[in-house]
């Protein structure tokens, strides 16, 4: 599994780092970073919550 | 459900996507039917005040799913096809493309701008469509007249002094408002339209308009007359409930929803057209938001699939006004003005008081001083998420 970003898309909600703060975290500007691009186990399941949750649709979480 | 269950969402929207799309990720294998009455595929509202206004992207950016990820996930998407009415004892959506039965309806068909009684030929926004002919239109702009002083009527103002036009933005009311925020932001607001060129109008009554040279003269009740060559109103949204009409679902300002979604035996709504309990007042009320969309068509989804009463969506708004970033996530009591984050509700007269760039976390607190509602202003994203978390804490939220 591969976790991808659109930084662009991003509006700085922060519900990915509220939800998955293991996974992703937020610039200065509040736009999505991602800490970690192959999560397992409970980052997994966390950043796919993440990702049906982003009101941007910003987080693709995706089989490899 | 089984894999011989059909479910039919009507909406092409994020919620009905969203709705469609966690169904099938949470292992439903039976039949997905996405009704939606425009030509296009469902696609992502906020942008069309933003990216799509500004030209920064093209339409096919603002996409939801693209035809191969719909056919991946085994989504009939229906487009141009518009449901006229519903038979819940007889589980019949009646379409202009002929009935479609159903096990589960979800209904996603939003909300729509309320047209301007005395400006009908006004441009409005809702959908693509209506989106790209105002970027058309604000590109050769001199003067834009935006009559509504809601968060959209401030974003399409933004945008029209970023082509460089001036800009006259027109409210009924003495407020400016900010979704589910309300008048609570509106001095700050009204300083960063000021602070950005933008001519205010508030509290301005539109008696009429006559057709002038090349544009529209708005004729005010003070006999105030101005000059504008694009007009654009956008003075509310109403649930568009009109294809539910003849059904028996309960029907008031949208779709009565019980707290998880359900408006009758095999019938949930989510979106703009649902008004789910609230779980703090016990009414039904609508939240015309894109992540509460997300977020109801995920619990409603999650509770088809597995049974699950999730815990109730907490609103959560973004807008970009003039550069200016602001999130809006909770609950806001109109009663009781903005405080700081920093401080107690003593200094709830000068938590609206600082200059408009200036970042600052807001909170709307109740008559126990808990946290019901905060607001990121520029805000540093650690900081907003504190307060959201002190939000998210409220007993309340969870199922019961």
């Amino acid at each position: 599994m591969g976790v991808v970003v659109k930084r662009d898309a991003c509006v700085g909600a922060g519900q990915c780092a509220l939800v998955a703060p293991d996974v992703f975290d937020q610039d200065d500007d509040g736009i999505v970073m991602l800490l970690q691009t192959d999560p397992e186990g409970s980052d997994l399941e966390a950043a796919t919550k993440a990702a049906r949750l982003c009101p941007a649709r910003a987080i693709t979480v995706a089989a490899r | 459900m089984t894999s011989r269950s059909r479910v039919v969402v009507v909406g092409a929207s994020i919620g009905g996507a969203t709705a469609a799309e966690t169904l099938r990720r949470e292992g439903f294998d039976g039949e997905i039917i996405l009704i939606g009455d425009e030509r296009h595929r469902p696609y992502q509202r906020p942008p069309l005040s933003k990216q799509i206004l500004l030209g920064e992207w093209e339409p096919d950016e603002a996409a939801i799913h693209t035809v191969a990820q719909s056919e991946e996930l085994g989504i009939d998407v229906r487009t141009s096809c518009t449901a006229t009415g519903l038979d819940v004892e007889a589980h019949t959506v009646r379409t202009s493309q002929g009935d479609v039965r159903y096990d589960e309806l979800i209904i996603a068909t939003g909300s729509e701008p309320r047209p301007h009684p005395l400006l009908p030929m006004a441009l409005t926004l809702r959908t693509m469509d209506d989106a790209l002919a105002l970027r058309d239109g604000l590109r050769s702009a001199r003067r834009v007249g935006v009559i509504g002083a809601g968060v959209l009527g401030s974003e399409i103002a933004s945008a029209a002094r970023k082509y460089g036009a001036d800009t006259l933005l027109v409210g009924r009311s003495a407020a400016l408002t900010f979704g589910g925020v309300g008048a609570l932001l509106s001095a700050r607001l009204i300083r960063l339209h000021e602070d950005h060129g933008v001519e205010l109008a508030l509290g301005a009554e539109i008696a009429g308009s006559e057709v002038a040279h090349g544009g529209t003269e708005l004729q005010f009740a003070d006999g105030r007359r101005e000059f504008v060559d694009l007009l654009v109103a956008m003075i509310g949204a109403t649930p568009r409930t009109g294809w539910l009409e003849s059904s028996t679902l309960a029907i008031t300002d949208g779709v009565v929803c019980d707290r998880v979604g359900r408006a009758a035996p095999g019938v949930s709504a989510v979106g703009d057209v649902a008004a789910w309990e609230n779980p703090f007042t016990g009414r039904p009320s609508r939240v015309e938001h894109q992540s509460n969309a997300i977020e109801q068509a995920v619990a409603v989804a999650l509770r088809l699939t597995h049974g699950e009463l999730g815990s109730a969506p907490v609103p959560l708004f973004w807008s970009e006004i003039h550069g200016a970033r602001i999130h809006a996530y909770g609950w806001f009591d109109q009663e009781r003005p903005l405080v700081t984050a920093d401080a107690g509700a003593a200094n709830a007269e000068s938590a609206d008081a600082g200059p408009a760039g200036k970042a600052a976390v807001l909170l709307s607190r109740d008559s126990a001083d808990r946290v019901r509602g905060a607001v990121g202003w520029n805000a540093a994203p650690r900081e907003f998420r504190t307060a959201r978390a002190a939000v998210l804490a409220a007993p309340e939220l969870t199922p019961s």
